[in-house]
């Protein structure tokens, strides 16, 4: 085989002093072939997107290479100048970056943002320009290229600026592809398309793509070689298959097992008795108005119904934009309903006023999805996991003991009482979140993609403590999601909804079996991981 | 993120540090003002009438007695000691600024709160404050001492109520990011009453801003209210206040422009400290401000 394209030998990248550890990245070595995809994949932390930075030569100041050699096309890059690492960026060497909205300057056209990059890197006339800008904004498969050149990003989805971004990438016929995330910030048909087309541009201009993901399931999809990191060290590098199939390392083989298995458990029996939270043809419209005074109705909800019984785990599954997120909203009172009916066990609180809701509050609590934001940064945690109790009651000193007995069963420290949420990771931030909405002994808990922005091994623990807090206390779930995976391990039925309105619904098993809308098929379609039998892995175990 | 690295953050911030010790020595000089040489900054001898910088003579006192007494920056036209005037004259201006800036963020905070938790309150309030910053600060704070009678809580009042809309402004927006935050959120789904919910969840979160915002209210109230005391329109002039100094100074400024420049000595100083303190507290408190 010819030279690899990118070759990265013992890289080292050191952190500024006072950190929790002294490299960002230790000891990477990899090669890239022309035509081939390597990715990198890894949980936060694991110096994944400080290697691709490196690459590029985009690293901050305070993060400096210690060691090592970046070769593109045998140049090493750690002695290159600062012009002429501009000068290759772009030519040689593409960039894809994880939020397109931000990878693009919000106060320019996008076809002046290509046609700036052409003017920087050739010397071709205008006309010939805009015929190329034309031809790879067709390419990625962008509507109406005309339209889209004189496009400003905020009137684009996300999908498609990221097409612009990689329209941008791609347009000089770069010998290497630098993706870190490209998805991540997407919907999963979008990814998929993004994914396909990002395929399809290597097959046809011979590029080596280096893809940065956390996502398993991506990787299954793409890669030829796959490079696994944790913590700044590499863990096992080796061909796709083998990797996925038959990891060598115990990392490895925990990232692939803590993955969500898209095929669904046994049923456990169905849930019978009264419903805990039940809501009965919610709608929910904004008006907006212009400056004419002519209203504009949205529609972000539309006839939405659904009961929760004790014991038993709802999922609704949804892409942005889908209204989940407002149904859920809706159905714990945070936001008014604007048509409907909403019950918490026998009572309707759809039209209810705040001072009439708020006795009635305890019966149903929430989980968000932002764990560095649900809790108040100014308050210790004690603080904020006793103010539901006391709010409802309890003396404070009942209230502090049921904190420090909520801490032990969601598996934290008593001492962590005491403490800021910002001494706390992702993961146990989330639990304290959980903690804090037990705290009011509710007997519905809405999690509203209360593991998204989690890695996936501390994703896995908060599936299975939300899994034994329901059994132990016989709560009714409703899980609001956008993972097909997860919903399939935890749910007992799963709602699909889309453009506002629930398009399918059912028992997990048979709606996994074999979904009958299809927007479902295609949501199913689009899941990564599944075109290479990645799934089997996850069951195999 | 904690208080605690915050403190240290604040520390090491030489904006923060400078403007910190001057004002340190300030409320010092403020503090011990009557054991700093100084006599009773309202008492006149005429003895001392223009006196010069450094005059060692004995000073007359209001019980007939004399003390000896050293008129470090001399006597002005009615033969009152400057020195005394003008380190008198700190307690004034210090008190003037900080009392401005907590009676401004109190009212604001208050009003912006109301204004961005609660829609109906908003429009209303808001079209108010857009009314009240359509007036001159300066000529709306003439207009209340006029009204009010010139005391320092008045003086303070009419320079504060100038300050109120901007700083309703900025809790206004802040509260309007913060109201939306998963943490409210979550203390509305526990029931927890509004009243609280803006005082432990929305105040604490929002006090960053304003404790800079407050540090330059203090700075312009410290000038306003010289300005006022200059144009005759603040404390009445027999108040030692470095307004007053100045401009009872004003008129022989070309022979003896120490009245002057003295209380100017203190007064620039002073603004400057506020301000870099300001700048200081914003580039640490601040992410959005924070230095690259």
């Amino acid at each position: 085989m010819s030279a690899p394209i990118l070759q990265i030998t013992n890289l080292q990248v050191a952190l500024p002093s006072g950190g929790d550890r002294t490299h960002a990245v230790q000891g990477v070595s990899l090669s890239i072939e022309a035509g081939q995809t390597l990715c990198v994949v890894g949980e936060s932390g694991s110096g994944k997107s400080v290697m691709a930075t490196t690459v590029m030569g985009l690293l901050p100041k305070e993060v400096q290479v210690a060691g090592g050699e970046v070769l593109l096309k045998g140049e090493n890059l750690l002695q290159a100048s600062t012009q002429r690492l501009r000068q290759l960026r772009g030519q040689v060497m593409g960039m894809v970056f994880q939020e397109p909205m931000t990878a693009l300057n919000p106060v320019m056209a996008c076809g002046d943002q290509v046609d700036e990059l052409l003017r920087t890197h050739t010397n071709w006339p205008g006309a010939q320009r805009k015929a190329e800008i034309l031809r790879v904004f067709n390419r990625v498969k962008l509507p109406e290229p005309e339209r889209i050149y004189r496009s400003f990003p905020h009137q684009l989805s996300g999908g498609q600026r990221q097409r612009i971004v990689i329209a941008m990438a791609v347009i000089l016929k770069p010998a290497l592809l630098i993706c870190d995330e490209p998805t991540t910030a997407l919907d999963v048909t979008t990814q998929k398309e993004i994914l396909s087309l990002v395929e399809e541009l290597q097959r046809e201009q011979g590029s080596a793509v280096l893809f940065i993901t956390h996502d398993m399931g991506v990787v299954a999809e793409i890669a030829d070689t796959v490079l696994v990191m944790n913590q700044g060290l590499p863990v096992e590098i080796g061909p796709r298959d083998q990797v996925l199939h038959a990891p060598r390392e115990a990392y490895t083989r925990m990232l692939l097992d803590s993955v969500p298995s898209l095929r669904p458990p046994p049923a456990r029996p169905e849930a019978q008795g009264p419903a805990l939270m039940a809501g009965d043809a919610v709608s929910k419209t904004y008006r907006s108005h212009d400056w004419l005074g002519r209203a504009r109705e949205t529609h972000a909800l539309q006839q939405a119904s659904v009961a929760i019984r004790a014991g038993e785990t709802v999922g609704i599954v949804g892409e942005s934009g889908s209204g989940k997120s407002t149904f859920a909203r809706c159905l714990i009172r945070l936001i008014d309903p604007s048509a409907g009916r909403i019950h918490w066990t026998d009572t309707e609180v759809a039209q209810q006023p705040e001072s009439q809701l708020r006795p009635l509050r305890s019966r149903v609590q929430v989980v968000f999805q932002d764990p560095n934001r649900s809790l108040n940064p100014r308050l210790r945690v004690g603080e904020s996991l006793i103010e539901g109790a006391v709010n409802f009651g309890a003396t404070r000193a009942q209230a502090e003991e049921r904190a420090a007995v909520l801490m032990d069963k969601v598996r934290l420290p008593r001492e962590g009482l005491a403490r800021y949420p910002s001494q706390f990771s992702g993961g146990q931030r989330q639990r304290l979140a959980i903690a804090r909405a037990l705290a009011c002994q509710p007997q519905v808990l809405v999690a509203d993609e209360a593991v998204s922005a989690l890695d996936v091994s501390v994703q896995a623990q908060i599936l299975k403590l939300l899994r034994d807090i329901q059994d132990e206390l016989g709560l009714g779930l409703l899980f609001i999601t956008h993972d097909l995976r997860v919903a399939a391990q935890l749910c007992d039925r799963v709602i699909v909804m889309h453009q506002g309105r629930i398009v399918e619904q059912g028992r997990t098993a048979e709606l996994y079996a074999a979904p009958q809308h299809d927007y479902t098929r295609k949501l199913f379609d689009a899941a990564p991981g599944e075109r290479a039998g990645h799934v089997a892995v996850a069951d195999a175990d | 993120m904690a208080q605690a690295s915050a403190l240290s953050r604040l520390s090491r911030n030489g904006a923060v540090r400078f403007g910190g010790v001057v004002l340190a020595v300030l409320v010092l000089i403020a503090l011990a003002a009557p054991w700093l040489g100084t006599v009773d900054p309202a008492q006149m001898d005429s003895a001392h009438i223009y006196a010069p910088s450094g005059t060692q003579a004995p000073f007359a006192l209001a019980d007939g007695s004399s003390v000896a007494h050293t008129l470090h920056m001399g006597g002005d036209s009615l033969g009152r000691d400057i020195f005394s005037r003008v380190v008198y004259g700190t307690r004034v201006s210090l008190i003037v600024g900080i009392a401005t800036a907590v009676v401004a963020l109190g009212l604001g905070a208050l009003l912006g709160m109301l204004a961005g938790y609660f829609r109906q309150a908003d429009a209303v309030l808001m079209r108010f404050m857009d009314g009240l910053m359509a007036i001159p600060a300066i000529l709306l704070a003439i207009a209340l001492v006029a009204a009010l009678g010139a005391q320092v809580w008045t003086v303070v009042v009419a320079i504060a109520i100038p300050e109120v809309p901007r700083v309703t402004r900025l809790v206004r927006s802040l509260v309007l990011t913060l109201r939306e935050e998963p943490f409210v959120e979550a203390a509305r789904a526990l029931a927890t009453p509004t009243p609280v919910i803006l005082w432990r969840h929305i105040l604490p979160n929002a006090l960053a801003p304003m404790i800079v915002q407050g540090t330059f209210i203090a700075a312009s109230a410290v000038l306003t209210e010289a300005i006022l005391s200059f144009l005759g329109l603040g404390l009445p002039p027999d108040v030692p206040t470095w307004g007053n100094i100045m401009a009872e100074g004003r008129i022989a400024f070309s022979q003896y422009p120490g009245a002057v420049l003295w209380p100017a000595l203190f007064l620039v100083p002073t603004v400057l400290a506020v301000n870099l303190l300001g700048d200081g507290l914003r580039d640490v408190l601040d992410p959005k401000f924070a230095k690259r």
